[in-house]
């Protein structure tokens, strides 16, 4: 009980400690926090907009690449693989989420840039006429770059999560789907995903809060600029990146205060992130015992 | 409709006994869909192990040539020369530190949802979604919070401060491991305790506890593989770099490895990048191993459990 109670208090004292720490950024930029682009603290100016943009697109890039990923390999594992194939194949899988995130930057920097940074000329001339895609960055260092890194982080997440939700698909439904002659994929659209959805849904709330707050791993790919800018390849930064690269060369109190302002922005995204997956993972509990009935 | 209609055989027309017996039309379609639907499901999978294949070749082949057997029990020498020791002992400290401080209360945590609280008590729910939130907590917040909490008042960072920030990101994992090795434990066992008159406690303490363990050093081991890569939180509340000395003192900065490969990778000395991924390469390892061993570890104890 009292180790519950401790929890609660933690969260609560996390939320102090940050709103207490803020004050004077707080006093100084109220709410305009979030609509002021600008972070220069030589002139004591912040603005959180340009980091909350950064956080927002590069979480969003990898949701978008990671969930039909995660789900195709969580169908993979549950339904299609051999059982001596998902017994290597699973684990190896959810190693990806046991790698360190300074290792993902690593990689990231090493490895990823070079290669998105040929891609980026191609996606450029074959999408180009959609801003998102503008021309490429010299180097390869951009939200786009962050996206990629993110999306291999929370990959694992979404497809363990959504494996272990198809096996609990009651197989009764699946035979009888497949004696009325369903084919295996029509056994997935007709029966496994839409009992599943709301769980899935929530594996993939689960994705991003991680993506969110993803601070090294970011820190390394993103490019460390706070401004806006409409193509994806441009470099930017992200709330968590900021902090991880500022905090400790600080110039001034205020700076610190905003850091803290920041990161008190992102403690609300990331606890709105989690209630909405248990609320989400709740419908899954109603609908799962409605499956179970007849 | 008179009795000369030939018999047509849905949309395709005419029934041709003739006819090759390989699907056609609508059937051949829905065919063509689900084998795309399984290649596609394939590929996906065995991409991903790929990247993993990638990812830990690159840290190896970059890692090699700075790893020895004088690169982990030496301590560093200026920037560019020496072992790592220190930084691993200096993560063994703080790791061991915050696994003393998360392993009880993680494991009081995971009792108190599965033993005490009723499974549809409201306040079980609400401390469930605590546990949700809490593991959600990007931990450069975590890094944050601690930094307020005690890096501030003792003007001082220092290791027992990133113990106290890894133990708040191994404290929900433990606590979720638990509860779920706990919900394991077969009904019956407590039922017994109960009718030959046990305590609550008593019953958790020498009937329960003994028969989750496997499942709860699973998560411990999981948890402290997690903390040891973890860099934000020591960023924030332990960093000391370029220390060549090792440190025994929590209460003062501890150099750690994550910290270590952060810093080197900014230097602006290639031996120094070289050392930063032989670093890299050492964490990797321990940490794969240790999932490895987890994964054994908890076969055999469901295998003991089902017997």
């Amino acid at each position: 009980m009292l180790a519950g109670v401790l929890v609660v208090v933690t969260l609560a004292d996390v939320i102090y400690q940050l709103v207490d720490n803020s004050g004077q950024a707080i006093d100084r930029f109220g709410l305009g926090f979030l609509v002021h682009t600008v972070w220069n603290p030589g002139f004591n100016k912040e603005g959180a907009a340009a980091l909350v943009y950064g956080t927002v697109v590069s979480s969003l890039i990898a949701l978008v690449l990671a969930t039909p990923l995660g789900i195709a390999i969580g169908l993979y594992l549950s339904m299609m693989a051999p059982a001596r194939v998902r017994a290597i194949v699973g684990p190896l899988v959810e190693m990806l989420a046991a790698v360190p995130s300074i290792v993902y930057g690593f990689w990231g920097l090493v490895v990823l840039v070079p290669f998105i940074n040929g891609l980026e000329p191609g996606l450029h001339s074959a999408l180009g006429f959609i801003p998102l895609f503008g021309p490429a960055s010299t180097i390869g260092i951009s939200v786009f770059t962050a996206g990629i890194v993110l999306t291999v982080m929370i990959l694992p997440i979404i497809s363990a999560l959504s494996r272990d939700l198809f096996l609990t698909v009651p197989a009764d439904l699946k035979d009888g789907a497949e004696a009325l002659g369903a084919t295996r994929w029509e056994v997935i659209r007709g029966i496994v995903l839409p009992s599943t959805a709301s769980g899935v849904g929530a594996a993939v709330m689960l994705g991003l809060g991680r993506a969110l707050g993803e601070a090294i791993a970011v820190s390394f790919v993103i490019g460390d600029v706070t401004q806006i800018h409409a193509s994806l390849f441009d470099p930017g930064s992200s709330i968590a990146a900021q902090i991880a690269n500022d905090f400790l060369g600080a110039v001034n109190p205020l700076e610190t205060a905003s850091l803290f302002y920041i990161g008190f922005i992102l403690v609300v995204i990331a606890m709105l992130t989690s209630i909405a997956a248990r609320g989400i993972a709740g419908r899954f509990d109603v609908s799962a015992g409605m499956l179970a009935k007849p | 409709m008179s009795a000369a209609t030939p018999i047509t055989l849905g949309e395709t027309g005419l029934f041709d006994p003739t006819a090759p017996l390989t699907p056609s039309g609508n059937l051949r379609r829905r065919g063509v869909i689900n084998r795309f639907v399984h290649v596609t499901a394939t590929a996906a999978a065995f991409a991903a192990v790929a990247v993993l294949a990638i990812v830990v070749v690159s840290v190896a082949v970059h890692g090699a040539s700075s790893l020895s057997l004088g690169f982990v029990v030496h301590n560093p020498q200026g920037l560019a020369a020496g072992g790592i020791a220190n930084m691993l002992l200096g993560t063994l400290e703080i790791v061991a530190a915050a696994t003393v401080i998360a392993l009880p209360l993680g494991i009081l945590t995971g009792l108190y949802l599965t033993e005490f609280a009723g499974p549809r008590a409201r306040t079980a729910r609400f401390h469930k979604l605590a546990l949700d939130i809490m593991q959600g907590l990007p931990t450069i917040v975590v890094g944050l919070f601690v930094y307020g909490l005690i890096v501030i008042p003792t003007h001082q960072e220092s290791g027992f401060a990133g113990a106290v920030a890894l133990s708040i990101v191994m404290l929900p994992l433990i606590a979720r491991a638990s509860q779920e090795v706990l919900l394991l434990v077969p009904g019956t066992l407590r039922e017994a305790a109960d009718a030959l008159g046990v305590n609550r406690w008593r019953t958790v303490l020498t009937v329960i506890l003994p028969a989750a363990i496997g499942g709860i050093v699973t998560g411990a081991i999981l948890a402290i593989a997690r903390a040891a890569g973890e860099t934000a939180p020591l960023l924030i509340c332990d960093n000391i770099y370029n220390q060549t000395s090792t440190s025994f003192n929590l209460f003062h900065g501890v150099p750690s490895v994550p910290m270590f490969i952060y810093t080197s990778y900014d230097l602006p000395l290639t031996q120094a990048v070289a050392r930063a991924w032989g670093a890299a390469l050492v964490l990797v390892i321990f940490i794969l191993f240790a999932n490895f061993g987890a994964r054994v570890l908890l076969a055999r104890s469901r295998a003991k459990m089902g017997r």
